[in-house]
């Protein structure tokens, strides 16, 4: 056999190497693209199609699909919907400050970084937080602010005179749900930061210490250029984790007070998912709506990694 | 037979007696239901007593999670249709009903008589003509107040027909003095405002009015609902602050402890208030005060009800189970387990329970009709779009030309004139 394949003519055995080289890759990749077509392209598509219908998401007993089309119909709804208004600019403010994150996670991080006794326990405890279920810093958070026995609301109504209920106030609900993200938020930062801190050269360190570099001029011109993966990360994360901001409306106001806490994710499953929702199509459109969002991001994202990918 | 399952496994469950039942020879009627512990144990007793009828009969109740319900409705009645199945009268039933999943059990009610035996809940099972549920049970809304509230403040306890509108705002008036919350609520899941609305808004124009505005046949602008709305004005500086914020067994929680005095909710609530430490004696009952002199009275009772699927596999003996639900021997019983009230008018009330009691009397009493709850009565984008409209202006009473702007927006899209 392999007498016969010494002895063959070069140009079939490069075809045939050529065609293992090319084949083994898809094969490799196969499984995983084959999850990510019915797992992702597909419910992808099944939304965009769902957007265009009007259907409460039942079928008849026959089996039978009971939604109309109405074309773009529930976009132009969309367009002209106080609620959705409110979720959209609900979502900017928890972009913008969700960011937040990134400075103070970075600020406890070099805090934290230093050779104390127990210094382990201390970075446990500041990481405490995103090791606790989103559900249930909702649930703190919703009993820190409760009216009549919440810790805040007894503070300020100590300070005061007028305890401030903030989940029952339509203009600072949503800056309570978003401080209560940023806590765990933070931690997750500041872990990111923690790691990437570990991998700062000391010589480099060292050396600006010799060219007389202190303090911020040394975090801006010596550390920070060095952090640049974990900054990268820590943005990427806390965008998307102010995008998919559900669980802690869901849990501490169900987007109340009369919908000034919602976000699009919220609205979307309220809509389509909710008590008095099961407008499937609509609710397919919000989706749409936020996935168009994400996607400028993610292909932000991919757009930079690809660059870094192929200069190297 | 009964079993208690959840969710997911209740389908493999249901499966696995299907075959197990077939062996005994006897007919199978599937009941899927949504129970809690107390009202599960009180459907155990009916099957009990139906089987001890019917030997030939074999009842297999599927309980899911209240919750979770709301949605294996959706997809069981089309994928995996038991016989029968839970769910709630009005316009809730109507998708179901719309969607052709729900069977018509015009028969049922013809046969047995029920048309005058379940009279008060004609309207609310019927649609277009035909009715598709047999409702069961029902509980009245109306104010529970707390009396040591009443003798902190130094106000003079309601008298047994309740009190007169400006009388109650005089009260609201005094408790206010008091530092105790007239009137108390916890909005966070929004029902609960719109029990307030509806009887304001019954108490001002009648049950029609309620009945056409919950159609969407009614403008927001139309000065019918500027007077709902003064009034609704006037009781809400009374109105818990920070209402928006609690749910409603936390605002329980404020009248039970004498913080405040008055809590328009359903009979269900008494549960709460005594686990909280309220009896007979402090805890009262009375209708809402009526407004306009002269208008009807009607009250809110929002019924639970049974349906025959249209893929019921064995319709003839679930029918004959339907029919055993209505009755009224089956109904004094299981609302007396429950604690609630039957729908069928010769069933009996357990006369020891004074809410039950007064219950009943105001039900039977309002010759105005009975409505099913805002939430019921209107479709449920409409619903919704309301109650969030009733929340904010117990919040921002200055917004409220906005608040109806888009409400009249709201009714022009789901009602095009």
């Amino acid at each position: 056999m392999a007498a016969d394949m010494t002895a063959a003519s070069a140009a079939p055995r490069r075809a045939r190497k050529w065609n293992q080289r090319s084949i083994a890759p898809w094969l490799f990749l196969a499984p995983g693209l084959f999850m990510f077509t019915v797992y992702v392209l597909w419910p992808i598509v099944q939304s965009i199609t769902l957007s265009f219908y009007d259907w409460n998401g039942l079928y008849n007993k026959d089996g039978q699909f009971t939604g109309t089309f109405v074309g773009m119909g529930n976009y132009a709804e969309l367009m002209s919907d106080p609620a959705f208004e409110t979720s959209l600019w609900n979502n900017l403010k928890w972009l913008v400050l969700y960011m937040a994150a990134l400075p103070i996670g970075l600020f406890i991080a070099i805090f934290l970084n230093q050779t104390v006794r127990g210094i382990r326990i201390y970075k446990s405890l500041f990481f405490f937080p995103f090791v606790i279920s989103q559900v249930v810093v909702g649930l703190i958070f919703a009993w820190f602010y409760a009216p009549n026995f919440g810790l805040f609301y007894l503070l300020t109504e100590k300070l005061t005179g007028q305890g401030t209920a903030i989940l029952a106030d339509p203009d600072l609900v949503t800056y309570g749900i978003i401080a209560a993200g940023l806590w765990p938020q933070i931690a997750y930062v500041m872990i990111l930061y923690l790691t990437g801190l570990n991998n700062v050269a000391p010589d480099q360190i060292e050396a600006a210490r010799l060219d007389g570099a202190k303090g911020w001029r040394m975090l801006w011109f010596v550390v920070l250029p060095q952090l640049r993966p974990a900054t990268f990360i820590a943005v990427i994360v806390t965008v998307i984790g102010a995008l998919r901001s559900f669980d802690l409306v869901s849990i501490m106001t169900n987007g109340g007070p009369f919908g000034s806490s919602r976000v699009l994710s919220y609205y979307m499953f309220e809509m389509a998912l909710g008590e008095y929702g099961y407008r499937m199509g609509f609710g397919a459109a919000i989706a749409v709506v936020l996935f168009a969002i994400m996607m400028v991001f993610i292909s932000g994202f991919i757009w930079k990694m690809w660059r870094d990918e192929t200069e190297r | 037979m009964v079993r208690y399952t959840k969710g997911a496994v209740a389908l493999s469950a249901a499966m696995l007696l299907a075959t197990s039942a077939l062996a005994q020879d006897k007919r199978v009627v599937t009941w899927n239901a949504d129970y809690d512990p107390i009202p599960l144990a009180a459907a155990e007793a009916l099957i009990a007593d139906f089987e001890a009828a019917n030997p030939e009969i074999d009842v297999q109740l599927n309980n899911f999670d209240h919750e979770a319900y709301k949605n294996a409705i959706r997809n069981f009645l089309t994928a995996d249709p038991p016989d029968l199945a839970n769910w709630y009268a009005a316009n809730r039933m109507r998708p179901f009903v719309e969607a052709g999943l729900f069977a018509d059990i015009s028969d049922v009610w013809a046969d047995n008589g029920l048309n005058d035996a379940l009279a008060s809940s004609v309207l609310s099972s019927t649609i277009d003509g035909k009715q598709y549920a047999v409702p069961y049970t029902y509980y009245q809304w109306g104010i529970y107040y707390n009396r040591d509230a009443y003798k902190a403040a130094g106000v003079d306890l309601p008298a047994d027909g309740g009190v007169s509108w400006d009388q109650f705002l005089a009260n609201c008036e005094k408790f206010k003095a008091a530092g105790i919350d007239c009137v108390t609520t916890g909005s966070s899941a929004l029902w609960p405002v719109a029990g307030i609305f509806d009887y304001i808004s019954m108490r001002t124009n009648g049950y029609q009015f309620h009945s056409d505005l919950a159609a969407g046949k009614i403008s927001w602008k139309s000065p019918e609902v500027k007077a709902v709305f003064d009034n609704f004005g006037k009781l809400q500086p009374f109105v818990t602050a920070n209402h928006a914020a609690i749910d409603w067994q936390d605002a329980a929680a404020l009248l039970v402890q004498g913080k405040a005095a008055n809590y328009v909710m359903g009979n269900f609530a008494v549960g709460v208030f005594k686990e909280g430490g309220m009896t007979n004696d402090n805890l009262g009952f009375m209708v809402f005060p009526e407004i306009t002199a002269g208008i009807a009275r009607s009250e809110e009772a929002p019924t639970d009800t049974v349906h025959l699927t249209s893929g019921a596999k064995n319709p003839e003996d679930a029918k004959k189970l339907l029919a055993y639900i209505a009755s009224a021997d089956a109904q004094s019983k299981w609302n007396g387990a429950v604690g609630q009230l039957p729908t069928n008018k010769n069933a009996t009330v357990d006369a020891a329970d004074p809410f039950l009691t007064a219950g009943f009397q105001a039900l039977s009493t309002a010759t105005g009709g009975i409505a099913q709850f805002w939430d019921r009565d209107a479709d449920a984008e409409y619903a919704k779009a309301g109650m969030e409209g009733f929340q904010q202006f117990l919040v921002q009473p200055d917004q409220l030309d906005a608040i109806l702007d888009r409400l009249e927006q709201t009714r022009l899209r789901l009602y095009p004139q």
